[in-house]
């Protein structure tokens, strides 16, 4: 292979970090226990956990069993990495077919949930579109006004209940108002639960529910909002919500930090659910379309 | 307990033969399943290798103990290494002689330290304190309404101020002054959450640190934290010298492995766990039960939980002393099939419980929740006096009963016998600690023998077959051996010593 090639593979890393330099020093030694150990510890080390990469290692031991570790292995570990993560969809949400297409948002606590819709809000109103947006946190205290100022800034429009109301009754009223303003986008704010909570996991089936008798094929999507910095409880997370609410995506929140994210290797390995978008910092601006190339050469260096 | 790693252990184990002594040849499958378990927990890496290598050197030579297999052995090693590791739980907080003493919160965003502001705050109230809270968060939107409406909720004054033209600093620093005047002795700083790379907004809490002076700075971690937590810890820790670490969310299934990465990273003590969103809940941390948690019983955490959430306090009391008196009836019986199913379906709970889960598979082609109205259903046929003395239920009786819940009278005295089983155990369990109890439960768990969901019906097997009545017979023969073993278990560990 052309030194050219070599670099063009590795440009994004390369330029990234020194650190990388440590994975170049792989090439040209042999596939042996030592080297499989080394992978090993770089993939624990960005939380992609011990399951999912035993599944990697042993696809790269399969393929290059006894052989030298040239540039190849770990372009074909990447390359096998980035076709897992690949959303189909990639990067854009579905879209009813007449207004309103809803959203509902859900998470563990904490995870970023209010604050990504902000950011979709702002994402889905540049590109011209009208948002309302639902406080169906009733629960966690100030949590409609945490919304309200995001609902002020990025100039949707928001529905709220009283503090202590039901989600339900809430998620009613903004499918109602959605429905004869002819909004385009409803996005629905939840109160942040851990998914052990059978109760409040029944209270977010109850506000799904509502919310797919008042409006035909909503919710368009139900998105899980992971947090980055979480280690191997995501993949409990994402399995328990998704049964709960049927997710069709995943906002990965605070990458901005040092953590990898690399749960949503074993996410999408056990749940097939795909990372939509990732969130890089607190700004109304900070939210990306998730990158497959972008993000498994972030968990190499 | 160790339900998970025990498990793990001793398959891993099984494929040697290991005599006379522990060496690193013979328990290195072992240790590999320790290891794995640790990670899985999310233990930071590099704690795990430096782990792994002090408890290999700790057993390797260690004489086999003759009355426990090889496994248990190790896994009591690994546990008490652990425990040490973790450190003694510490909850008391000094506070100065003089003047108001100063707490400040700092973390991650969204780890948590708004609401534990307020539940330090509830937990000073308690010990007679008089707390006042500052809201020092003027970059999140309602940030500062948040810690308003916590205060209002404890009937506690807030220091804020409008985030234009002003500092966090300047905050902090007026909110002490606050706190002097209303004559309030404890004062705790709610900051922003914040990146430990992000070196303006460090710089900012090192302000805070130089100018404020608080006199007790708590780190408080998200106990779903992944690798990333020595990180945060360290950075954290380099930059204000922290006093103690407040772990988070600890009420789900998270292993908590950032726990022991952060003590060893930080070296300052966990002093409190967050064990729901409510301000109550707050508990001293407890180094065995996170630790038994990490090795993997955690749901059972969850599960006395749900059984929290779900049971009448008053209700609770009363059965206990029922218990107690041995007068616990199939009235009890009954509400406590009530409160289980509040607490969500059969196969949710059987999940929470290690070694149920493995029962979740015997349960395929079984609708638990089906039969556990079955047994209330039969339960609801008798009469008030078969209820509190079931033995009165003669073959007649048996019949009424059985067309009443529409089953059959064997059925009937199925529930019966096991009952009885039961009430002697319940009887027991009456005088154990919690702890012991939900130990005793993940124990039974196993033998099936305590839980409404023992009396369950015996699953189909795969061809379609129900179990031949001998067969029956000795699968509740080995129920009851195990009930009975726990208990002895449990009787001698009380006459050891005093609760844990
Ligand atoms: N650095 C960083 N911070 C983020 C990001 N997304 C959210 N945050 C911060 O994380 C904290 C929690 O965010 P929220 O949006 O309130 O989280 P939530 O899931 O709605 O929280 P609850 O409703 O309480 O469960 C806030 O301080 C946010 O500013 C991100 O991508 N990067
Ligand atoms: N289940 C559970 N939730 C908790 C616990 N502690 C806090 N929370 C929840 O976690 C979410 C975030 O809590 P906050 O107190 O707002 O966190 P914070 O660190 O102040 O967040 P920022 O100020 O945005 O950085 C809220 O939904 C809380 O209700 C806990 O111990 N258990
Ligand atoms: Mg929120
Ligand atoms: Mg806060």
């Amino acid at each position: 292979m052309a030194f050219k090639d070599l670099l063009d593979r590795f440009k994004h890393g390369l330029a990234k970090t020194a650190r990388l330099f440590d994975v170049r020093s792989w090439f040209g030694r042999k596939v042996d226990q030592d080297f499989l150990d080394e992978l090993e510890a770089k993939l624990i080390r960005a939380d992609v956990g011990v399951k999912a990469t035993q599944i990697l290692i042993d696809r790269v031991r399969e393929a290059y069993a006894d052989k030298t570790a040239d540039e190849d292995l770990l372009a074909f570990l990447k390359a096998e990495m980035k076709a897992l993560l690949q959303d189909p969809q990639a990067g854009a949400l579905a879209k009813a077919p007449t207004n309103p297409t809803v959203i509902l948002i859900a998470g563990v606590n904490g995870s970023g949930k209010t604050t990504s819709i902000a950011k979709l809000a702002q994402r889905l109103k540049d590109q011209g579109n009208s948002i309302l947006l639902g406080a169906c946190d009733t629960f966690r205290a100030a949590a409609a006004d945490q919304l309200a100022i995001w609902a002020e800034r990025s100039g949707a429009d928001m529905v709220r209940g009283n503090a202590g109301a039901d989600p339900a009754s809430v998620a009613h009223d903004a499918c109602d108002r959605a429905l004869a303003r002819k909004v385009d986008y409803l996005i629905v704010d939840t109160a942040g639960r851990l998914h052990t909570q059978t109760h409040l996991m029944r209270e977010l089936e109850k506000v799904r529910g509502i919310i797919s008798r008042k409006i035909e094929g909503a919710p368009h999507e139900s998105l899980l909002v992971l947090d980055a910095t979480n280690g191997q409880n995501a993949i409990q997370q994402a399995r328990i919500f998704s049964k709960s609410i049927a997710c069709s995506g995943v906002i990965l929140t605070k990458l901005d930090g040092t953590a990898k994210g690399g749960v949503v290797v074993a996410v999408r390995q056990q749940t097939d659910l795909p990372v939509k978008f990732v969130g890089v910092g607190e700004g109304i601006d900070d939210l990306q379309p998730f990158d497959p190339d972008a993000f498994v050469e972030s968990l190499f260096s | 307990m160790f339900d998970d790693i025990q498990h793990r252990l001793s398959d891993a184990l099984g494929r040697f033969k290991v005599r006379g002594k522990l060496t690193e040849a013979n328990m290195q499958e072992g240790l590999r399943a320790v290891r794995t378990a640790l990670l899985e927990a999310d233990v930071n890496y590099e704690v795990v290798q430096r782990f792994m290598k002090r408890v290999t050197e700790k057993a390797a030579g260690q004489a086999l103990i003759k009355s426990v297999r090889p496994d248990q052995q190790i896994v009591k090693i690994v546990h008490d290494e652990l425990i040490e590791l973790m450190g003694e739980g510490d909850p008391h907080i000094r506070f100065e002689k003089a003047g108001p003493t100063v707490i400040m919160l700092c973390g991650l965003q969204g780890s948590g330290k708004t609401t534990t502001c307020g539940k330090l705050a509830r937990r000073m109230l308690g010990l007679g304190r008089k707390p006042l809270m500052v809201a020092a968060d003027l970059q999140r939107p309602a940030a500062i309404e948040q810690l308003k409406v916590l205060g209002q909720q404890l009937d506690i004054p807030v220091h804020a101020e409008d985030p234009e033209g002003t500092d966090p600093v300047e905050v902090c620093r007026r909110g002490v002054s606050q706190a002097e005047k209303l004559g309030r002795d404890t004062v705790i700083l709610d900051t922003a959450g914040r990146l430990h790379v992000d070196d303006e907004l460090m710089d900012q809490l090192k302000k805070i640190e130089k100018k404020v002076r608080p006199h007790q700075v708590y780190f408080v971690c998200d106990a779903l934290t992944g690798q990333d937590a020595v990180a945060s810890a360290g950075a954290f820790n380099a930059a204000l010298e922290l006093d103690g670490v407040i772990m988070t969310k600890l009420d789900g299934d998270a292993r908590g492995g950032a726990a022991l990465s952060v003590r060893q990273v930080t070296g300052v003590p966990i002093k409190f766990v967050g064990m729901g969103e409510k301000l109550e809940r707050l508990d001293p941390f407890d180094p065995q039960r996170i630790v038994g948690q990490m090795l993997g019983m955690g749901d059972i955490v969850g599960l006395v939980e749900a059984a929290k959430d779900a049971v009448d306090e008053e209700e609770a009391r009363r059965q206990q002393e029922r218990m107690a008196k041995g007068k616990f009836d199939l009235d009890d019986f009954r509400k406590q099939i009530v409160t289980m199913k509040k607490m969500g379906s059969v196969k949710d709970l059987m999940g929470k419980i290690p070694g149920m889960n493995q029962m979740g598979s015997m349960l395929e082609g079984v609708d638990a929740d089906a039969e556990v109205k079955r047994i209330q259903g039969i339960i609801d046929s008798m009469t008030p006096e078969e209820r509190r003395d079931p033995h009165k239920i003669d073959i007649s009786r048996r019949r009424r009963i059985a067309a009443g819940a529409g089953v059959e009278p064997q059925d009937v005295s199925g529930l019966v016998k096991q009952f009885d089983a039961m009430a002697a155990m319940v009887k027991s369990m009456s005088q154990m600690s919690m702890m012991d109890r939900v130990r005793m439960l993940s124990g039974l768990g196993k033998a099936g023998a305590f839980n409404p969901g023992a009396l369950l019906k015996t699953p189909k097997q795969g061809t379609g077959k129900r179990l031949t009545p001998k067969e029956r017979e000795r699968q509740k023969r080995l129920r009851e051996k195990e009930a009975r073993r726990i208990q002895k278990e449990m009787r001698e560990k009380r006459k050891g010593g005093p609760n844990p």
